[in-house]
């Protein structure tokens, strides 16, 4: 009986615990929301008072420019092969750009990783610092770099590539990194008993091992370069965001132009996205889009 | 028998093994070579401008001050980088200026230059060189012997350019550039009180009260514009905040909409994925441009851009962390009786959250940066600044402020980000 009693005492003593905590954790969650919908709300009004045009109207209009865009290519669709044709090459650089850099970025990148594993690197206090030159290339955003290099070499490909190689180098080698750190440490401890310098143990005993995670995340990264290729080339950079910025500064009338080169970019980034994942997919059943946007 | 094709088949294998280790690499660098051809990567050394180089080294780390003096009327100007805002009041002057009828510049390492009707210049191991600007031209004389390379001189122009500095005399005009190391005027211009004031004055002068007009004076400082700055770069924080979780907010009920297990009807699934495609595909430009058309620029134009992009992504990451849940988790709060809502209140959402949470605030992290490259495009934030100073092309101490500043400001959105999501997130062991 008494014993009874006093179980059930506890019972109540633990339940009250868990409600008080329980309580508690709430009213954290309901605080903590409040001050999220707040801020939104007033993220929402600075950012319309501080621009040109207010939301209200802004999405009377939002389709007018694109009802522009579509009716003018339309009211003159036997010229769209012939614009698309002409935009070709300046796609093609674009695409090039993306390539190269993600290329050039990727194989710095590699080798960037194998110095900041530990348990790889050969200088293992320098592990640190090269980390951090990592995070630096990732912070910078590329438009900096390719705007000064811009100034320095003129407008064209090369200041694009070596801004987004740059930034390639900072994403692939904290990426490829990651990857190394699971790959297994055996045949590295093998090849070194046989006396193979460090280049052949990481040539040998981990790249073949980590290969196609590598692949993996460098096709994502192509996906997300051919977008800052584009965007680089509408600052000055060449390919087709040069043509975009011109189709587009020759206003209403002659947007068909512009229209076609939507189509070709639109066109591109969602083949590009398909085949990618396609191929990892038969690659690797792993790697994500949300894991490589660093 | 069976030996002898197990050896022809690992000969084999290592053949096409062999083959692939050399023709990787080739095609690599066949393609590099190709890039090479098609980027015109030769014709680049000519290309490169060492000049523009120079100026933007020297402009990083130092400034330059304008002594010029009118030899129509004789009226003196002193400006630091020539401009309007760093000019000197009349008969104010640095401490290397004397005023007088003859203007005297004082340059470092012993150069002398003396401006007035008659133009000279002691340099030091060479001598001193004279001009007479007038009507006739501007009538340099110079020591004897040959001319150095460092002074360019005809009828109506001289020029002598200098470690020390640069003196450039037309029949109009003579000025003086003089370098000097540091931003020019970072923290006061020549229009505060406090401008020249030494540290130590400024804080006696400040805890005796004048905290308040000395913060004024910097923060309203016309040549640097702090508080544009800052408010620029609350702008474009702004935008990665506005963008990343609006689209989040937006994406979640979608996301329920696209995965298999919560949606069995096969066309609201495809059509909610074929929206996310199509946000994706169209991409941040695209939006952007359509989007300043609509609501000209600024940051809301910027944050929509982003919310619009995002919106595809994370629908799409949402509905395959959703396609991933425990059903069991699910059925067992469904056993207690639990209503559909309940049942994803309490079955699905702590399941999804630190996974989704882990997703935003990455993309936070990265918009941050896309916030800075959008903002130079449709005119809104730190990009804007960015790229309104490198237009000018002289104002490289700028551009390096505003380069400081961006990377600062990616470094504490990354570092806020990491902490929120350790925070946030309890069991996430990777916390990378």
């Amino acid at each position: 009986m008494d014993k009874h009693s006093s179980g059930a005492q506890a019972t109540a003593q633990l339940r009250g615990h868990y409600m008080a905590q329980l309580r508690k954790k709430r009213l954290l969650n309901m605080i903590l929301l409040i001050v999220f919908i707040g801020l939104m709300a007033a993220g929402f009004r600075t950012a319309e008072e501080r621009n040109a045009g207010g939301f209200l109207d802004g999405v009377r209009n939002i389709f007018d420019f694109p009802a522009d865009v579509v009716g003018e290519a339309i009211s003159r669709a036997h010229l769209l092969p012939g614009y698309l044709l002409k935009y070709l090459p300046s796609l093609i650089e674009t695409i090039n750009i993306a390539a190269a850099s993600t290329l050039l970025g990727g194989l710095i990148g590699l080798f960037f990783s194998l110095l900041v594993t530990r348990g790889l690197a050969p200088v293992p206090w320098l592990v640190g610092p090269l980390r951090r030159v990592l995070d630096f290339l990732r912070a910078i955003p590329e438009i900096v770099v390719a705007l000064v290099l811009i100034y320095l070499l003129g407008g064209g490909p090369v200041p694009a590539m070596i801004a987004i190689a740059l930034h390639t180098v900072g994403a692939l080698g904290k990426l490829f990194s990651e990857v190394n750190e699971n790959a297994s440490l055996k045949p590295v401890e093998g090849l070194e008993s046989v006396g193979a310098s460090w280049s052949k143990r990481m040539w040998l005993g981990v790249v073949p091992q980590v290969a196609p995670n590598y692949f993996s995340y460098a096709l994502l990264r192509f996906e997300i370069n051919i977008r800052a290729s584009a965007i680089l080339g509408f600052v000055g950079a060449g390919g087709i965001g040069y043509d975009l910025r011109n189709t587009m500064s020759w206003g209403q009338g002659k947007f068909d132009e512009a229209g076609a080169i939507f189509l070709l970019l639109f066109g591109t980034i969602v083949l590009v996205d398909q085949m990618s994942s396609l191929i990892r997919n038969r690659f690797t059943h792993g790697a994500k889009l949300s894991e490589v946007r660093v | 028998m069976n030996a002898l094709s197990l050896e022809g088949s690992v000969q084999q294998q290592f053949a096409r093994k062999r083959l692939v280790s050399f023709a990787v690499p080739a095609l690599i660098l066949g393609y590099f070579a190709y890039i090479f051809v098609a980027f015109d990567m030769a014709g680049l050394g000519a290309r490169v401008n060492v000049k523009n180089a120079a100026t933007l080294v020297s402009d990083v780390y130092s400034h330059k001050t304008h002594v010029t003096r009118d030899n129509r009327d004789g009226s003196l100007e002193i400006a630091i980088e020539g401009e309007r805002k760093g000019r000197y009041a009349p008969g104010d002057s640095p401490d290397w200026v004397s005023l007088g009828d003859e203007t005297v510049v004082t340059l470092s390492g012993g150069h002398v230059i003396t401006m007035g009707a008659l133009v000279s210049y002691d340099i030091p191991g060479y001598g001193r060189v004279t001009a007479k600007p007038g009507a006739s031209g501007v009538n340099a004389v110079f020591p004897e012997g040959a001319v150095p390379e460092y002074i360019s001189a005809s009828k109506n122009r001289l020029m002598i350019v200098t470690d020390a500095g640069r003196l450039t005399v037309t029949r109009n005009r003579t000025e003086v550039f003089k370098y000097s190391a540091g931003w020019e005027l970072f923290f006061f211009t020549l229009d505060s009180p406090y401008h020249s004031m030494s540290w130590g004055q400024i804080a006696t002068a400040a805890l005796s009260g004048e905290a308040g007009a000395i913060l004024q004076d910097f923060w309203s400082n016309k040549m640097w514009r702090h508080a544009e700055v800052a408010w620029a770069i609350v702008e474009t924080i702004l935008m990665a905040f506005l963008g990343t979780f609006g689209a989040a907010i937006i994406a979640l009920p979608l996301g329920f909409l696209a995965a298999k297990n919560f949606t069995p009807l096969g066309t609201l699934r495809f059509a909610a994925r074929r929206l996310f495609d199509f946000l994706r595909g169209v991409d941040g430009l695209i939006w952007t441009i359509v989007l300043s058309r609509a609501f000209g620029p600024g940051p809301l134009t910027g944050a929509l851009a982003i919310l619009l992009t995002d919106t595809g992504s994370f629908g799409k990451m949402f509905s395959e962390a959703l396609e991933n849940v425990d059903e069991k988790q699910i059925e067992g709060v469904a056993s207690t009786g639990a209503k559909p809502l309940q049942k994803y209140r309490f079955g699905v959402i702590p399941q999804v959250t630190p996974v989704l949470l882990s997703q935003i605030l990455y993309y936070f992290e990265s918009n941050t940066r896309s916030a800075t490259i959008i903002g130079a495009i449709t005119g809104g934030g730190i990009g804007l600044f960015l790229t309104q100073a490198i237009i000018t092309q002289k104002d490289w101490e700028e551009v390096s402020y505003y380069i400081i500043l961006i990377v600062l400001m990616v470094f504490a959105m990354d570092t806020l980000s990491g902490w929120l999501r350790r925070k946030l997130i309890q069991g996430d062991g990777g916390g990378h």
